[in-house]
């Protein structure tokens, strides 16, 4: 019975190409847009993983509470002994101590008086170890337009457009002015190493980084950092295992004094997740809904359109069914039959849909969309160029849906074969 | 019941009105007991963060109200900073960079070396009559010293602290305490003279402890090692030039 039905839908394209189609595009939309919206989000959390949070960040108690505004008076002291600890307790993640910190770069004139003077939020990270996991995770390398890396102490790299606005070139000399960790004022002289491009609007109009060292000694912190992230070794966050290791760390570190007698416990470190402590709970969780909401609304509008089509179908062809019954036909086998032909085109339309969208998916995977001019004065840890990630998920998205919907359609549509009086057919055949 | 009331307010009215100087002429008495025109003082600032305390050390050097010179001698990080005042403009050099900068716009609100001072509060007209009206509030003791309460309200809207409320020693002319208030009422920060010393017929502070309400810790202890009034200042120490030697 499948290989006649089979051929009755190719000769007779009136019954199969417009609901193979109708299928195809919805399933092609569903499959894509769940593709890019797991890529805009992944992007996300992959930037903010990056330069803010890490995928686990440890902290002083006191400086999590105000993370936000990077108070490094209350920063970690001391970090070798912890970075000790938490290399020896998780080898299967990597460990790295930073600063970020806010101040003003001056740029002199051949007077030593200032040329130029911005804002700038720089980080800093070990750039001079050979074994710092710091150039794979900030990509520093790719990433750089002009000049080079730095391979000495008191040399920086400023955002492509912070450079272009202050006018710096590399080789050119740079006076940081900030606080100390005490308050205090703190200059200090780099040079400029290179100018970097990371593809986010925010760090490329604004951010310096610099070498942890540097930064510890014109802060006043020796031998300390706001933060020390950690990032799994396949730099894909693992929200079971962070949580595990956040619990264990926490549970240790509960009653630790910290390093000062004044304030017993507000400088002992506490280890947290992106979303417990970068403020991205919410806001993930505001995302998780509304692209559920999204995705659930496209689906329920394109199992209407797909029912709608079945019921058009089956409506179209009532004459046809009037004939077979009047031949002879059992309504039960008309109404099987019918379900079987929206299975197969459901079938067909939900797999060709499915290959389309992945493959439109994954070349917006590969080369992805630039939307930088979007985001040019955006402050969101968010990358110029969006691509869309395909996940498992991709795979089912559109298929049950276009699979079920015309099979449902035909299957209520289908019910008026019960209804259907042959001894009106004739009546019917002569209008 | 309103009318003794009222009878007991114009009475007290009247004995401030006339019974008392009125607050600009108190003002006035602080000011030329206080100010010298020529002033060099030795002094530490024991500052008492958060996390820990450290000391600074400074000389200064100042002449008239528009010209001020100093130069930090401790810690080791700070030695050789130097600041320079020369009217509303303010100059820091740091020889780690050798470089001289600019301290303007939000910069002069930040801390002086982490203290609980700011550099608007190094900026400011020493000669309180000049940005300041004073109205007497009342009376009051601070330390055993019988005291005036002035209410001071700027005059112009360019000062650091819209109003203040002063506590002056009647007899020694000498602000003992000061709480300073931002233009919306709100307490910015307290100084408190817990001692004070004569030079030269003049009641000077010795030992203040200045606490911006605003951050944690407890406060920054200014004090006043030696003090010298009056004395001759070269006028080299006051140029640009001077910061670099």
């Amino acid at each position: 019975m499948i290989p006649f039905l089979f051929k009755g839908l190719l000769r007779d394209r009136s019954r199969s190409l417009f609901p193979f189609l109708t299928v195809f595009a919805g399933v092609v939309l569903t499959v894509f847009l769940h593709a890019w919206l797991n890529g805009v989000l992944s992007s996300l959390l992959e930037s903010t993983a990056h330069y803010s949070t890490g995928h686990i960040r440890v902290m002083t108690k006191a400086y999590a509470k105000e993370a936000d505004q990077n108070p490094n008076d209350l920063g970690l002291l001391g970090i070798d002994t912890l970075m000790t600890e938490l290399r020896r307790l998780y080898p299967d993640l990597l460990w790295t101590p930073r600063i970020k910190f806010g101040g003003l770069l001056d740029i002199p004139d051949e007077k030593g008086e200032t040329r130029a003077q911005a804002p700038v939020s720089g980080m800093a990270v070990d750039l001079l170890s050979p074994d710092s996991p710091e150039w794979r995770i900030l990509n520093i390398e790719n990433a750089i337009v002009q000049g080079r890396v730095p391979r000495n102490r008191g040399e920086i790299l400023a955002g492509v457009d912070l450079a272009a606005r202050l006018g710096i070139q590399p080789g050119d000399t740079a006076t940081f002015i900030s606080s100390t960790m005490y308050g205090s004022m703190s200059v200090m002289n780099f040079v400029i190493a290179g100018t970097v491009r990371f593809g986010i609007a925010a760090m490329d109009k604004a951010t310096v980084i610099a070498d942890l060292a540097d930064i510890q000694q014109a802060l006043d912190m020796q031998g300390g950092a706001g933060e020390i992230l950690g990032f799994f070794a396949d730099d894909l966050y693992h929200e079971d295992r962070a949580n595990a290791v956040t619990a264990v760390f926490n549970a240790c570190h509960r009653n630790d004094p910290g390093d000062s007698p004044r304030d017993t416990g507000a400088f002992s470190p506490v280890m947290g997740t992106p979303r417990t402590q970068s403020g991205l709970s919410d806001y993930l969780d505001y995302v998780d809904v509304f692209s559920g909401v999204i995705m659930g609304v496209f689906v329920v509008a394109m199992s209407i359109v797909l029912w709608n089509a079945g019921l058009t179908g089956s409506l179209r062809r009532y004459g046809e069914f009037g004939v077979r019954l009047a031949i002879g036909e059992e309504k039960e086998h008309v109404y099987v039959s019918l379900q079987a032909e929206s299975l197969m085109i459901g079938f067909a339309g939900a797999v060709a849909g499915t290959a389309t969208g992945l493959a439109a998916a994954a070349y917006t995977q590969a080369h992805g969309f630039d939307i930088g001019s979007v985001l040019k004065e955006s402050t969101m840890m968010l990358p110029n160029i969006i691509r869309a990630r395909i996940s498992p998920f991709s795979y089912v998205i559109g298929f049950l849906p276009g699979l079920l919907a015309t099979f449902l359609g035909t299957t209520i549509s289908g019910i008026g074969i019960y209804r259907r009086q042959t001894s009106e057919l004739f009546k019917e055949l002569e209008t | 019941m309103i009318r003794p009331l009222s009878v007991l307010i114009a009475l007290n009215a009247l004995s401030f009105g006339f019974a008392g100087p009125t607050g600009d002429e108190i003002l006035k008495k602080v000011d030329q007991n206080m100010f010298s025109e020529r002033r060099i003082a030795v002094a530490r600032m024991i500052i008492h963060g958060r996390r820990e305390t450290r000391t600074v050390e400074s000389k200064s050097w100042q002449r008239g109200t528009n010209e001020a010179y100093t130069e930090f001698l401790a810690p080791a990080r700070e030695k050789g900073t130097k600041m320079l005042k020369l009217k509303d403009m303010l100059w820091d050099y740091s020889p780690s960079t050798d470089r001289i900068i600019m301290i303007s716009g939000h910069l002069l609100r930040q801390s002086v070396m982490g203290s609980d001072l700011s550099y608007e509060d190094m900026m400011e007209d020493p000669h309180l009559p000049n940005v300041y009206s004073a109205t007497v509030v009342s009376r009051d003791t601070v330390g055993g010293r019988e005291c005036w309460i002035l209410d001071l309200k700027a005059k112009r809207q360019d000062i650091a602290y819209d109003h203040r409320r002063i506590w002056v020693d009647k007899e020694r002319a000498v602000v003992l305490r000061q709480n300073l208030y931002a233009e919306g009422g709100k307490l910015l920060k307290t100084i408190d003279v817990r001692e004070v010393m004569r030079v030269q017929n003049a009641w000077q502070a010795k030992s203040v402890l200045y606490k911006d309400v605003l951050t944690e810790g407890e406060g920054t202890e200014f004090l006043v090692d030696s003090l010298a009034l009056d004395a001759p200042i070269p006028d080299y120490l006051f140029s640009k030039a001077a910061l670099r030697r």
